[in-house]
């Protein structure tokens, strides 16, 4: 409804104050330009959908792997967590052409790109969610002597569900995004190449059109995720935890 | 004959000493309380049976093996339900039997059907009430294959009619199933109704103050409670319990 709201605003503004196209051009022309060129554009979104999928899958699955590891062995934790915090100060935009550099123009480097976007959600939200098991659950199974592997696989894990559940819909987003940008290193497909070529030729129409896809691929991510949530976690879980 | 011996059991935490030189025996089938005080180290002394902590001094022993600092020796029913909130009423009853071996859901049916939560089988924690909790609580803990069973004030948290209703309850099961019973209570009136020997623990350092047998036959009832002979161990357990150990031995 805002977002309707909102594109009628920015038509009738558009269209009052007579902005030329190239400037900014109004809804109706961007999605005008999405109808037009679906032809076009079409295998772009297939190659973009695929490299974040691609990207999403590894970096959520070593986020995930690293979490445990680093749950598990805490000696491990404490000196490793303040390096994963520092990576994340890193800009992409500053690693992408390094990547290039040692890896070349292939598919490697951009998956390296999505990965390292998607991978620092996860494992923060992981390894919280494993940190905050209830006490009182904990010290029930310690009691019932149930040995480390029991500890994680029945009560840590499952207890720390929805937290890598927020995890993942955070990097699901990040994994669209960090195609893009990965696809500016170079490539011959993907949103970020039409982006790319769309900006030099000052069709903006075509920028707009970029971003309204990214902007539903991301959204699509979340609720695929989301969905796969519900299946998962019991709607019970919300209930109280004693 | 001993099931659980514990003899000469010390532990301190920095420069406090939480339990000196303490000593304790429980027979096969025998339901024993210990009463003492908040804060008398009750629960230092379960998370030494348990194992969670390793004693200073002293040794555990269960048939005959020592267990001192070894887990997974007795079965455990803890003060707030801990259910697990994603597992349903079955799932979860069979969890301390997973942790040991195959977990036997023919058992728990029947149990859950005896306790009146047959309905709940499928059901999750939190459509239970409190005393439900419990119950599935107590459950798992009978359900686990160890011979001794160790409560930690699993009532404290209920209302005073649950309270009792839980009581009667857990007597009615345990006369059916004669498991060896530790329970943790500072409540004197429930120590009484529920145990045959109840030791008096007292406060920092914890050690046996007295040790009183709980002379009320078996099946007990609800109406015991309001017997004269009821209140008049009820006071002897009160002095014992508030007395220092010196003025218990000048008035004994």
């Amino acid at each position: 409804m805002v977002l309707l709201l909102l594109l009628i605003v920015w038509e009738l503004i558009v269209k009052q104050t007579g902005v030329p196209d190239w400037l900014f051009p109004a809804p109706s022309q961007i999605f005008q330009e999405g109808w037009n060129g679906w032809e076009q554009f079409y295998p772009h979104l297939l190659a973009t959908l695929k490299l974040s999928l691609i990207g999403f899958l590894i970096g959520s699955g070593t986020g995930l792997i690293t979490a445990i590891i680093l749950h598990l062995l805490p000696g491990l934790r404490d000196s490793i967590y303040p390096l994963l915090i520092l990576s994340q100060n890193i800009p992409i935009i500053v690693l992408a052409p390094l990547l290039v550099i040692w890896f070349g123009f292939g598919l490697m480097p951009k998956i390296i790109v999505i990965a390292l976007v998607c991978f620092f959600p996860i494992t923060v939200a992981s390894l919280d969610g494993f940190k905050q098991t209830a006490p009182e659950l904990k010290h029930y199974m310690n009691m019932a002597g149930a040995s480390k592997s029991q500890l994680f696989w029945k009560l840590e894990l499952p207890y720390a569900t929805p937290s890598i559940f927020s995890g993942l819909k955070i990097s699901a987003t990040y994994s669209v995004m960090g195609a893009v940008i990965s696809e500016w290193l170079g490539a011959k497909h993907g949103i970020g190449v039409y982006m790319t070529l769309a900006s030099s030729s000052f069709r903006t129409d075509r920028v707009f059109v970029a971003i309204f896809w990214i902007m539903i691929l991301s959204l699509l991510f979340f609720g695929l995720i989301k969905a796969a949530e519900r299946t998962l976690v019991r709607g019970q879980f919300k209930g109280e935890i004693k | 004959m001993t099931l659980l011996n514990i003899s000469n059991l010390s532990k301190s935490f920095g420069n406090e000493t939480i339990l000196a030189h303490l000593n304790l025996s429980v027979a096969e089938g025998e339901f024993v309380s210990i009463l003492g005080p908040s804060g008398s180290g009750k629960s230092t002394l379960f998370h030494l049976v348990g194992g969670i902590l390793a004693p200073d001094e002293g040794e555990i022993n269960l048939n005959g093996d020592v267990i001192s600092g070894k887990r997974g020796y007795i079965s455990y029913m803890p003060q707030t339900p801990s259910l697990l909130p994603w597992r349903n009423i079955l799932h979860n009853v069979t969890l301390g039997q997973e942790l040991q071996r195959k977990a036997d859901k023919e058992t728990a049916k029947d149990m859950l059907m005896k306790a009146g939560l047959q309905q709940y089988m499928n059901a999750y924690p939190n459509e239970l009430s409190g005393g439900m909790k419990q119950r599935a609580a107590f459950i798992r803990a009978l359900l686990s294959p160890q011979s001794v069973l160790c409560l930690d004030e699993p009532f404290s948290a209920l209302d005073e009619l649950t309270r009792q209703e839980m009581q009667e309850w857990l007597l009615g099961t345990w006369e059916e199933y004669k498991k060896t019973i530790l329970f943790v209570t500072h409540n004197i009136e429930e120590a009484l109704f529920l145990s045959d020997r109840i030791i008096i623990l007292s406060s920092k350092p914890a050690q046996v103050k007295a040790e009183v047998t709980v002379p009320f036959s078996r099946p007990r009832e609800k109406k015991l409670l309001l017997e004269d002979e009821f209140f008049k161990w009820k006071r002897k357990v009160y002095n014992l319990l508030t007395s220092t150990a010196d003025e218990y031995i000048t008035r004994t």
